[in-house]
């Protein structure tokens, strides 16, 4: 359920000032950037947080006593406390810092699943997700002989929880979903979903990668066990993301990369690792990134996550109503609660043709199989075109599409 | 020829996509070939029967960008009647130009099939282009599925039986 309680309006020219690269011309064309779910922009207070950090206070952290590496340390850890907070986590130490969603997929399926999956166990996926949360848990499947088992769709794009509910079994050990879908934009309804599995005694992974920019996440009231969520979406940087675990479940993990920072003592005969967080982060971790993203969330939460959800939710029923009008358009998904993902496909016109005409008005979307073949299987379609939606972006970017899509449907004429 | 990359969508290339020539079927093919670029999805089949050293039918069908069905449609057009080594050398020919490293001016061989020559601007595009070159490259060569992302990336390796 959405609820939108009256939020603040966000000062839509106020908030396309903080992000520089919205200024940029494309073939002669203003940018209207529409390609969201694949990464987001990021704005001055980050860029400035980010040369700041570079040139005042940068060294390796955790290691020396000299003045710039408690500096970066201490940034670094007071960058976990804010993601920490942004998340609702009970403590600062199940902020996990990771490459990304994808990285901190990998970290659970091997740290996690290699202990705790076996021969003839089962693990919980849905038709909806992005390849980074299947493939870890083939591979894991395939290592242990393990079974997937897949949560089925309607034709809006909404997860069938009565089949759901019917895969769990014995042999069921972990539940891996999406939050929102990265192609469809349906928000599952993880909180139920998180519920049903614990009645079944079987933890839950949610992909959180296409939530966190934009809706509330609180990880105590979904009462998920692991929350993966990539800083490049939320207005950061690259190379940065965060693993959610619930304490109890990353002290059982064993960790997946072996190195400096993560260990207690070692010898030739043995090593004792450190207490989490930094059990899993193994070498000299992106202290920028981490930094940046601690920026990123500070920018997000002044703007306030349930105004950035209304700013967006206005944009993608909007741009709904407009597509809908238009002759030889389909929309694909249209789940009733959904994030402001608008995947389309036009009427005997190839979604990559679409892409590149596109780009020539200076409009920029994502045309592909959005990593999510065994998704596009299910819709009958090989690819689509995709407009995703951040709160810079305004009605007058969803005309310029509209105005894009009639100039493509022209030349294909 | 310009680099804008709205000038490659005219109206040959549309009229390719719209109306393409020998799409369909052979019903007893010697040669045959299925091109896939699992990044975008182009999927075509294509089948051809020699009569001595002539190709003297030529078929394809499938699923693809407009770039892509206009390539197929008018290089079966081009090698049409031609023998495998006169298809092989436009085939080599085609696919440096649409890969930059020929430039159109100098393609002696390929006629109206230099409207692809702005596909070079555009690397995300190129591999629709060259798609049914190198399915085309396969048939003879008795491959019976190309692919764009295959162990060795005909992007990065020249076509040629040199």
């Amino acid at each position: 359920m959405t609820t939108v309680a009256a939020p603040a309006g966000l000062d839509s020219a106020r908030v396309r000032a903080d992000f520089p690269i919205l200024a940029l011309t494309v073939a002669g064309k203003p940018l209207v950037y529409l390609d969201n779910a694949a990464s987001s922009q990021m704005p001055r207070p980050v860029i400035d947080r980010l040369v700041r950090y570079r040139t005042t206070q940068h060294a390796n952290i955790h290691r020396a006593v000299h003045h710039l590496s408690e500096t970066a340390t201490t940034e670094y850890e007071a960058a976990r406390g804010k993601l920490q907070r942004f998340i609702n986590a009970r403590e600062a130490r199940e902020v996990i810092f990771t490459s990304g969603t994808t990285d901190a997929i990998n970290l659970v399926a091997h740290g996690w699943g290699r202990r705790f999956v076996g021969a003839g166990d089962e693990i919980i996926l849905t038709v909806l997700e992005h390849h980074s949360n299947i493939v870890p848990w083939q591979m894991l499947a395939q290592e242990k002989g393990a079974t997937i088992r897949v949560v089925p769709i309607d034709d809006r794009g909404e997860l069938l929880l009565d089949a759901y509910a019917a895969l769990f079994n014995d042999r069921t050990r972990i539940v891996a979903v999406g939050h929102v879908s990265n192609a469809l934009g349906s928000i599952n309804p993880v909180q139920r979903m998180i519920a049903l599995a614990h009645a079944h005694g079987v933890p839950v992974l949610v992909d959180g990668a296409q939530a966190a920019p934009h809706l509330t996440v609180d990880v105590q009231a979904l009462d998920c066990d692991f929350y993966a969520f990539s800083g490049h979406k939320m207005c950061g940087p690259t190379g940065i993301g965060v693993l959610y675990g619930r304490a109890a479940l990353l002290e059982a993990m064993q960790p997946f990369k072996g190195g400096g920072d993560m260990i207690h003592t070692v010898t030739f005969e043995s090593t004792t690792y450190a207490p989490i967080p930094n059990k899993f982060e193994a070498g000299t971790p992106p202290i920028a990134g981490a930094v940046g993203l601690g920026a990123a969330v500070d920018y997000l939460s002044a703007l306030g996550m349930p105004a950035i959800a209304a700013c967006e939710h206005d944009l993608l029923e909007y741009a709904t109503d407009r597509l809908r009008q238009l002759p030889g358009v389909r929309i694909l998904g249209t789940a009733r609660d959904k994030a402001a993902v608008l995947s389309f496909v036009l009427e005997g016109i190839h979604p990559h043709d679409v892409g590149t005409l596109l780009n020539e008005e200076g409009v920029a979307v994502r045309t592909g199989h959005h990593c999510a073949q065994p998704l596009m299987k299910r819709l009958g379609v090989a690819a689509t075109s995709r407009a995703s939606f951040a709160f810079y972006n305004t009605r007058a970017d969803v005309d310029a599409l509209v105005a894009g899509i009639r100039s493509v449907q022209k030349v294909f004429a | 020829m310009s680099a804008d990359p709205k000038a490659l969508y005219q109206e040959v290339i549309l009229d390719h996509n719209r109306k393409p020539r020998n799409y369909g079927r052979l019903e007893q093919p010697s040669h045959r070939a299925e091109g896939l670029n699992p990044l975008c999805g182009d999927h075509i089949h294509l089948a051809l029967e020699l009569a001595g050293d002539t190709i003297a039918a030529i078929a394809f069908h499938g699923e693809s960008c407009a770039i892509c069905k206009a390539s197929a449609s008018m290089m079966t057009a081009a090698v049409k009647g031609r023998n495998p080594d006169e298809a092989r050398a436009l085939a080599r020919e085609f696919v440096d130009m649409a890969t930059g490293r020929l430039a159109a001016a100098d393609a002696a061989h390929l006629g109206r099939l230099a409207v692809f020559s702005g596909i070079s601007e555009l690397p995300m595009r190129v591999k629709c282009a060259i798609l049914p070159w190198h399915t085309l490259q396969a048939a003879f060569d008795a491959v019976a599925t190309t692919s764009t992302e295959a162990e060795a990336d005909p992007m990065d390796t020249p076509l040629g039986n040199a």
